[in-house]
């Protein structure tokens, strides 16, 4: 996902030369090609992320286009308060790029599992929030960062085998519907999308008809669309995230606002962390995001 | 406006007076007619707390009526007790949390230096807000990119909110650090307009870093180096004492 990000970037920079990609010193054997195109475009603000911050509030506030890439943690928690001061405040065009999304740094532990984010970076007022399943959803995310502009946070994840996309979807609602089914709404961002597409298939075959919805942009959730899409249905969420504050969190806050009754079943991480060491797939399997254990999900809310 | 408002941080504004109105008397090249004017300099007040003598000296350069001014930290009012950009014009960052404005400047400049513009950046930041190490990664950056166009200058008043800066977390010797930083640094009185004026028109390879010794609550007698004054708001006696002392002072 991180080198679909970086070639998306690279093509649009050829003909916009007010974008410019800033790094916390990441991005080893995938940002090279961008710097190479575009060396007055690329800047590695050094292991600095609250400088990277402010430096991209500076830059946007004289009509560039910045990019401002690290890990998830690194990129949010580190640097919370000049994302939300200086270029949330002041509306600038700029995109915080998280590598790392939920456990996918696997084995290398707690500091770099980016677990919490979304939560802290959905009540920033203006923040757009892109989370997008696979590298042509990628594309379409930043190609509408790109079409809309200010303040957003694209996180990325780890490419999963497959995708159900021909090529880069249309994202405009938010919302994508790729199978449809009756009793249970699966919503779900990020990677975990074959996930939801492979449980959705077991359920089914226990009788519970399930749609699945692709969840690229989490904020804003259109709730006028979200309802359209999923109402009056039971719903089940998905997501590399804590239970605490993301795509459920927003799911349920949308459906509130919506004066709807709800009957909403949030899957993500337990909040707290991982005990043992694992890699992605290990922790994920053994903290419910597991085909099998989200297809059971899926059966007990149909 | 601080008595009136019922606001503090008097002594922090009163100490950066010289420094700000140098700057907008023309050591910077920007007005009220050029606020949107991308080749204005810029200048960025860090130490966001000083709002209301960063006001006072904006009101009276003209980017906005005087009579804003007394409605300082009024309900409804403009002007709060932090600087904040927006409707303020010629207001370029919102600040108030400490060790942004750097950082926000090189920005700025490196833009600058990349389009070829000769606009200059000033950054003012407080002696306390040098804790921060945000403001030391921006120093690093700033020297490594060789940003001649940025100058900041610390107003060294010598006392942070809850006492000397030497007894909190000695800065000294400070300008030896931005020197060991790689920036040009010379040591100035910060109320003395001449040596002022020199410093900003100074001509640098490296970005550039003015300490400008201050004291605290400048002019009024019973507020200098008084770390009290950081919080206090005067009452109408003292209020009195301050207009009385400052006129005097101006005569």
């Amino acid at each position: 996902m991180r080198d679909a990000f970086i070639a998306r970037l690279t093509e649009q920079a050829r003909t916009d030369e007010s974008i410019m990609l800033l790094t916390g010193d990441l991005g080893f054997n995938v940002v090279e090609g961008f710097r190479d195109a575009f060396p007055l475009q690329f800047l590695n603000c050094g292991v600095a992320e609250q400088a990277m911050m402010s430096i991209a509030a500076g830059l946007a506030s004289t009509h560039k286009r910045v990019f401002a890439y690290s890990i998830v943690n690194f990129a949010t928690f580190r640097c919370l308060e000049q994302i939300r001061n200086d270029i949330a405040y002041h509306g600038y065009d700029v995109c915080v790029v998280a590598i790392g999304g939920g456990a996918s740094y696997g084995t290398l532990g707690y500091s770099h599992h980016g677990l919490e984010d979304v939560a802290v970076m959905r009540p920033i007022p203006g923040m757009r929030i892109y989370s997008p399943a696979d590298s042509l959803e990628v594309a379409s995310c930043v190609d509408e960062i790109l079409e809309i502009g200010g303040p957003c946070y694209l996180r990325l994840g780890r490419q999963p085998g497959s995708s159900p996309h021909a090529g880069p979807p249309d994202i405009s609602t938010g919302l994508i519907e790729l199978a449809r089914g009756t009793d249970v709404s699966l919503l779900v961002t990020g990677p975990l999308l074959p996930t939801a597409l492979t449980a959705a298939a077991a359920a089914e075959e226990q009788g519970v008809s399930v749609q699945v919805v692709s969840v690229p942009r989490i904020s804003p959730l259109d709730d006028a669309e979200l309802l359209k899409v999923a109402g009056g249905r039971r719903i089940v969420t998905l997501e590399e995230h804590s239970t605490i504050g993301g795509l459920g969190s927003a799911v349920l806050e949308s459906l509130a606002r919506s004066r709807q009754p709800h009957d909403v079943h949030i899957l993500g991480y337990p909040s707290g962390g991982f005990d043992i060491s694992g890699s992605h797939a290990f922790i994920n399997n053994s903290t419910g995001l597991s085909p099998d254990a989200v297809a059971l999900a899926l059966v007990d809310q149909g | 406006m601080v008595h009136a408002g019922k606001a503090s941080h008097i002594g922090s504004s009163l100490s950066q007076m010289d420094i700000l109105a140098v700057l907008y008397a023309g050591a910077a090249s920007v007005t009220p007619e050029r606020v949107k004017d991308p080749e204005r300099d810029v200048i960025i007040v860090s130490k966001g707390h000083a709002s209301a003598g960063t006001y006072a000296v904006m009101a009276h350069a003209g980017f906005f009526p005087l009579a804003w001014l007394d409605e300082f930290c009024a309900n409804g009012g403009v002007l709060s007790g932090h600087v904040t950009a927006g409707v303020i014009p010629g207001v370029e960052l919102s600040t108030g949390s400490l060790g942004h404005g750097l950082a926000f400047g090189c920005g700025i400049a490196l833009a600058a230096k990349l389009s070829g513009s000769t606009r200059r950046v000033f950054v003012l930041l407080s002696d306390g807000e040098c804790d921060e190490g945000s403001v030391w990664e921006a120093g690093m950056f700033a020297a490594h990119h060789g940003l001649s166009n940025l100058t900041a200058i610390i107003d060294r008043n010598g006392l942070q909110s809850f006492g000397s800066t030497e007894l909190t977390l000695a800065l000294e010797p400070l300008g030896a650090k931005w020197e060991a930083f790689g920036w040009a640094v010379s040591r100035i009185d910060g109320h003395d307009h001449e040596s002022l004026k020199a410093a900003f028109a100074a001509d640098h390879s490296r970005p550039a870093m003015l300490i400008a010794d201050t004291t605290k609550g400048r002019g009024v007698s019973y507020m200098e180096n008084e770390v009290a004054w950081h919080y206090k708001t005067p009452d109408d006696e003292q209020l009195a004492q301050a207009l009385t002392e400052l006129a005097s002072e101006d005569a």
